[in-house]
């Protein structure tokens, strides 16, 4: 199918056309006052409903999507979003329901997030769970606050370093800074582990605690993480896990058990809800025993008339509050049923398919001739390979390799994160994708390979079959154009 | 190989300075700065009057790719900025050590930061690519 | 099977591939004493029948009871075409648009949304949402911060009236960096901002001053009176506003010298209620203060043989490239429920908005008019107010709305718990979906109530 350009809907306007169906009728408002009326109509669109069908229908057809291509975005865990999932957090009583309304009428909604929690306490080894941060940010937000609160609360507010590696998400450090950290970074080694001896002379006592992913943002095993937590703990700092990465030990290893006192999930990663363009996500958190009384709030608890929503005045010592009701609920239960519908055999799966395929992708791409950025080492779920030898040999680089792939109907791996490893693609499959996607994205690099050696303009100059041509993101920042306006 | 004046003096985060016959000292960002950063879309100046210590950061000079603050070399005060970047800020990629100028400061008394030769400068460079 | 296609062959053949003989080996990296043996706490799988019934059994324990409570989230109707569209795969499982080429559907819509909500605002430019209203007041007095170089002290004014968790999530989240949230008091009779504790802070440092518009009792405030004293003394200021509003009532652009920053709760414009998410923030400001605005932001360019085209902008603000200098750490938007709202917003039109604004402020009027009628319920302030009202009753709240309850009535929010100053008062609100019936319905179970606690 060849793909169209769609103008902008504003341009499909015609003064007077409506989807007249959808507007109550006209009333009257004597008791608002002149002077705090409106004066001008505000810019939307004036277009029928056939229009507006037809305008964002035909627009999600230039988007990629994991239900349209494969999607092998590193550290982003695009697996397939379940359609049940979707159906039954959708059933008419649950979108109906105010977040103010009784409990005693919200009985249902709470057993499924109370059970949410529970099965989390399950795979991530840790205590206690809150379920109210609304994305993976949110939740980073509240593991640091949470250590913050916890040296507070032992007279020692002047722990306020947080010590990262160097190859580090760049969430991170920013929720260092916003809790009024600073950021302390340590170097990786070699072989992509946390430098042993450099964390040695890092921690002190101004350290509050070190943010770590594992297996680490350079898709290995952080193989030292025993020693790592003895290291920090011995230095009276706490050790927070950023679960961006959950899915490669899912089932087969829980955080808890590797020494954090304190995590955040990405509810839309590891348990499949979706990614919507951009969100919204979910960030759950979870505790160990002495960062608990921390945790924000609201959580479910239950209580002799059944569940109830724990406040404020229930769990004083909380970080509070960081949404306006209950977080993301929606997306909670669709997190629900995912995991009940893997049950446990199926979340011990997630761990171990999703590392065989990294695994074969990576054994299918070194046998085309691409260097793995840490040859010795096993994939988790995901692995970098980099192309600097392309960048410097062909003068082709992981950019250009990431804008020829779309033009093979394959969506891009992640480019140039981490930052460590020049030209990199992080590249992800999940357990979802079958043998025969793995194969085809491995020919199509090899074939985008022998196209830099034989035609490098037209690596260079990609994509060519989208409905646009390489975007010029300098022109966007400096000739800034952020809303539609008419034209005189 | 990027462009290194040998009459001008660097430091070790990308700055260069010129002396002005009047005593006064221009700053900006290097060729080699402004190469690693490509295209710039926005340089965030700070006002006329205010007063900088070695090593503070008093500007912002914003790509595609990256935001970097630039850190003055001089305790002084800001005599002077460069207002044509505003709506021009590729004029730093186009003619980093010219009309790319950031600030013009009047030194105070006391010590600079360190400074570093041409030469100097150009070893650093070939070292960071290791 | 947690939805894996691969069958044995499949699995041998790739481990030989790899050259292990067996799936376990390729965790040897793990130190052992890490592998758990079972995930003993979570339940035996499902298949989708059984999940499907248990679903359903629980959504019916929940029920749908006539829902007359507002307090920060609005029942509006949602035409069936929003969310048919916005749950299509092509929209629900797109990642954030980081290539743009293959995701110019997202990007185009999140452009159309920012320049709905930019004019909804009456202001330059909007970014592509936050999490919800309250976090997005939290970031909106971090941008002031940002913005108001001249001020040190980081003290932002804002009303007691001011939705009062909206108010705690920017103490938790904001205030590890500095800032200080105070409190105005409002007005004991009208229920607006008291302009004379505005007042007297004249000549102190205040970074910002925050005006909610209608404000969480859903009064109609003086804007113009509060953003000129503000707008007087070089303060900026934010404002608070409901989007269903802004197609009928001034929008913060147009204030007596116009607010700096717009920010409020979007979940009015096509989202689900859903016990409390997910909901989106949205925030525009003026064009000058563009860089200093969290969040993602759209910018339409050209490509490579200068047709049009939308990509992601000034990203180089946000924290995956500044670190640890950015000043919030938001990596995501809200976006299906900002394609929801798109949506929403492109069907409804500015004359549909209008008239669903006019109606919820009707019935909402009707509503009170229907209740003080009672006995024992009377208004608590006498400004004008848009889509809610607060009432007092002549007793404790409580008992009263399980009364309400367990005839399927949800009758408003108890005030007692965040306003005691307010003895027995009761936030009720009707919406464009309340009918006369509803309303009478509810009048009569009120009376009903009323009358039974006396008899007693």
């Amino acid at each position: 199918m060849q793909l169209q350009r769609e103008k902008v809907i504003f341009e499909h306007a015609r003064p007077g056309r409506g989807a007249h169906d959808q507007w109550p009728a006209e009333t009257a408002t004597p008791e608002l006052p002149q002077e705090m009326r409106r004066t001008r109509a505000p810019l939307l669109p004036e277009v029928s409903e056939l229009d507006v069908v037809r305008h964002f229908t035909r627009l999600s057809q230039l988007n990629f999507s994991i239900d349209t291509h494969f999607y092998p975005l590193g550290s982003c865990t695009m697996k397939y979003n379940p359609k049940a999932c979707n159906a039954y957090a959708m059933l008419p009583q649950f979108l109906a329901r105010h977040p103010l309304a009784p409990e005693s009428q919200g009985q249902g909604l709470l057993g499924c997030l109370y059970e949410l929690q529970e099965m989390l306490r399950a795979v991530t080894g840790m205590p206690g769970i809150a379920l109210s941060p609304m994305a993976g940010a949110q939740g980073e937000f509240a593991g640091v606050a949470m250590i913050r609160a916890y040296h507070a609360s032992r007279g020692e507010a002047a722990r306020d370093e947080i010590i990262v590696p160097e190859a580090a998400h760049g969430t991170n450090p920013a929720t260092a800074s916003m809790c009024g950290c600073t950021v302390r970074e340590i170097p990786v080694g070699a072989e992509g582990d946390v430098d042993l001896e450099a964390l040695r002379a890092a921690v002190g006592p101004r350290t509050a605690g070190i943010m770590l992913t594992n297996p680490s943002t350079l898709g290995v095993f952080e193989r030292n993480i025993v020693e790592v937590a003895a290291v920090v703990h011995a230095a009276g700092g706490l050790l927070y896990y950023d679960g961006a990465n959950l899915n490669a030990i899912l089932g087969k290893v829980r955080p808890g058990d590797m020494g954090f006192d304190v995590m955040h999930m990405n509810l839309h990663k590891t348990f499949s809800t979706p990614h919507g363009g951009g969100g919204p996500g979910a960030g759950a958190v979870g505790a160990a025993e002495r960062l608990l009384p921390f945790l924000p709030v609201p959580i479910v608890g239950q209580g002799p008339g059944g569940y109830r929503w724990l406040s404020e005045s229930d769990r004083p010592q909380s970080i509070g509050r960081l949404s306006a009701f209950m977080g993301n609920t929606g997306v909670l239960l669709r997190a629900y049923v995912y995991m009940r519908m893997l049950g446990r055999e199926g979340l011990r799966q997630v761990g171990e398919y999703a590392t065989l395929n990294a695994n074969y992708l990576l054994a299918r791409l070194r046998a085309a001739g691409f260097d793995p950025a840490y040859p010795g080492r096993r994939a988790s779920h995901e692995f970098i390979v980099t192309l600097k030898r392309q960048a410097r040999e062909l003068d082709v680089t992981a950019m250009d390799f990431a804008k020829r792939l779309l033009d093979f109907g394959l969506h891009a791996p992640t480019t140039y994160f981490p930052l460590l490893v020049p030209e990199c693609l992080l590249i992800e499959p999940t357990e979802t994708e079958s043998k025969e996607s793995l194969d085809g994205f491995a020919e199509a690099m090899a074939q985008i390979q022998r196209e830099a050696e034989q035609e490098p303009e037209h690596v260079r100059s990609a994509p060519h079959n989208m409905v646009v041509r390489r975007l010029d993101d300098v022109r966007a920042a400096r000739e800034l154009d952020l809303t539609w306006r008419p034209s005189a | 190989m990027s462009h290194i004046p040998s009459d001008l003096k660097y430091t070790k985060t990308h700055e260069w300075l010129r002396q002005l016959p009047d005593g006064q000292l221009e700053v900006g960002i290097t060729d080699h700065a402004q190469e690693q950063l490509g295209d710039l879309v926005f340089v965030e100046v700070p006002e006329a009057g205010r007063t900088l210590a070695v090593g503070e950061a008093y500007a912002v000079v914003e790509s595609v790719k990256a935001a970097s603050d630039v850190y003055s070399p001089l305790a002084g005060v800001i005599t002077a900025v460069n207002g044509a970047l505003k709506d021009s800020p590729e004029l730093i990629n186009q003619d980093p050590f010219g009309q790319g100028w950031l600030v013009r400061i009047k030194p105070a008394s006391g010590a600079a930061g360190e400074l570093m030769s041409a030469d100097d400068y150009a070893r650093l460079i070939v070292a960071e690519g290791e | 099977m947690a939805f894996i296609p691969h069958t044995p062959e499949d699995v041998a053949q790739m481990l030989a591939t790899i050259g292990v003989a067996s799936l376990e080996q390729l965790f040897d990296e793990i130190p052992a004493g890490l592998a758990i043996g079972s995930l003993s706490g979570v339940p035996e799988a499902l298949n989708e029948m059984q999940i499907g019934r248990l679903m359903g059994e629980r959504a019916q324990l929940d029920g749908r009871a006539l829902c007359f409570i507002g307090a920060g989230a609005y029942e509006h109707h949602i035409p069936a075409a929003v969310w048919a569209i916005a749950t299509r795969g092509e929209y629900y499982s797109a990642y954030t648009p980081y290539q743009a080429e293959a995701s110019q559907g997202t990007l185009q819509t999140i452009y159309e949304f920012q320049t709905m909500i930019a004019s909804l605002a009456g202001l330059a430019v909007a970014n592509a949402s936050l999490y919800d209203g309250a976090s997005a007041f939290a970031e909106s007095c971090l941008m002031a911060v940002r913005m108001n170089r001249k001020s040190r002290s980081k003290r932002i004014l804002a009303a007691r009236s001011v939705h009062p968790h909206y108010r705690r999530v920017a103490r938790a989240t904001a205030g590890h960096q500095g800032l200080k949230l105070e409190e105005l008091a409002y007005d004991a009779r009208s229920g607006r901002t008291s302009l004379a504790a505005l007042a007297a802070h004249d000549g102190e440092d205040i970074t910002a001053v925050a005006i909610q518009h209608p404000n969480f009792f859903g009064v109609l405030e003086d804007v113009d009176a509060l953003a000129s004293w503000a707008r007087a003394r070089g303060i900026p200021v934010i404002g608070i506003v409901n989007p269903t509003s802004l197609a009928l009532i001034k929008p913060p652009g147009e204030w007596a010298g116009g607010a700096d920053i717009a920010v409020g709760e979007g979940q009015p414009l096509g989202v689900p209620l859903a016990s409390g998410g997910p909901y989106f923030g949205f925030m525009a400001t003026r064009m000058e203060h563009v860089r200093q605005m969290p969040g993602r932001i759209v910018g339409r360019t050209l490509d490579a043989q200068g047709h049009p085209g939308f990509t992601l902008t000034l990203q180089a603000r946000e924290q995956h490239i500044r670190r640890g200098k950015a000043t919030s750490n938001i990596c995501t938007n809200q976006g299906l429920a900002v394609t929801a709202a798109t949506i929403y917003m492109s069907l409804m039109g500015p004359r549909g908005l209008a008239r669903v604004a006019a109606a919820c402020h009707a019935r909402t009027h009707e509503l009170a008019a229907a209740l003080t009628r009672l006995n024992g319920v009377s208004a608590v302030f006498d400004a004008p107010y848009f889509h809610e009202c607060v009432l007092r009753l002549d007793r404790p709240v409580a008992p009263v709305l399980a009364a309400l309850a367990s005839r399927g009535i949800q009758g408003g929010f108890d005030l007692a718990a965040e306003y005691p100053e307010l003895g027995h008062a009761l936030s009720v609100c009707a919406t464009e979906t309340k009918t006369a019936a509803d309303i009478e319905r509810y009048a009569a179970a009120l009376a009903d109530a009323l009358r039974a606690a006396r008899a007693a």
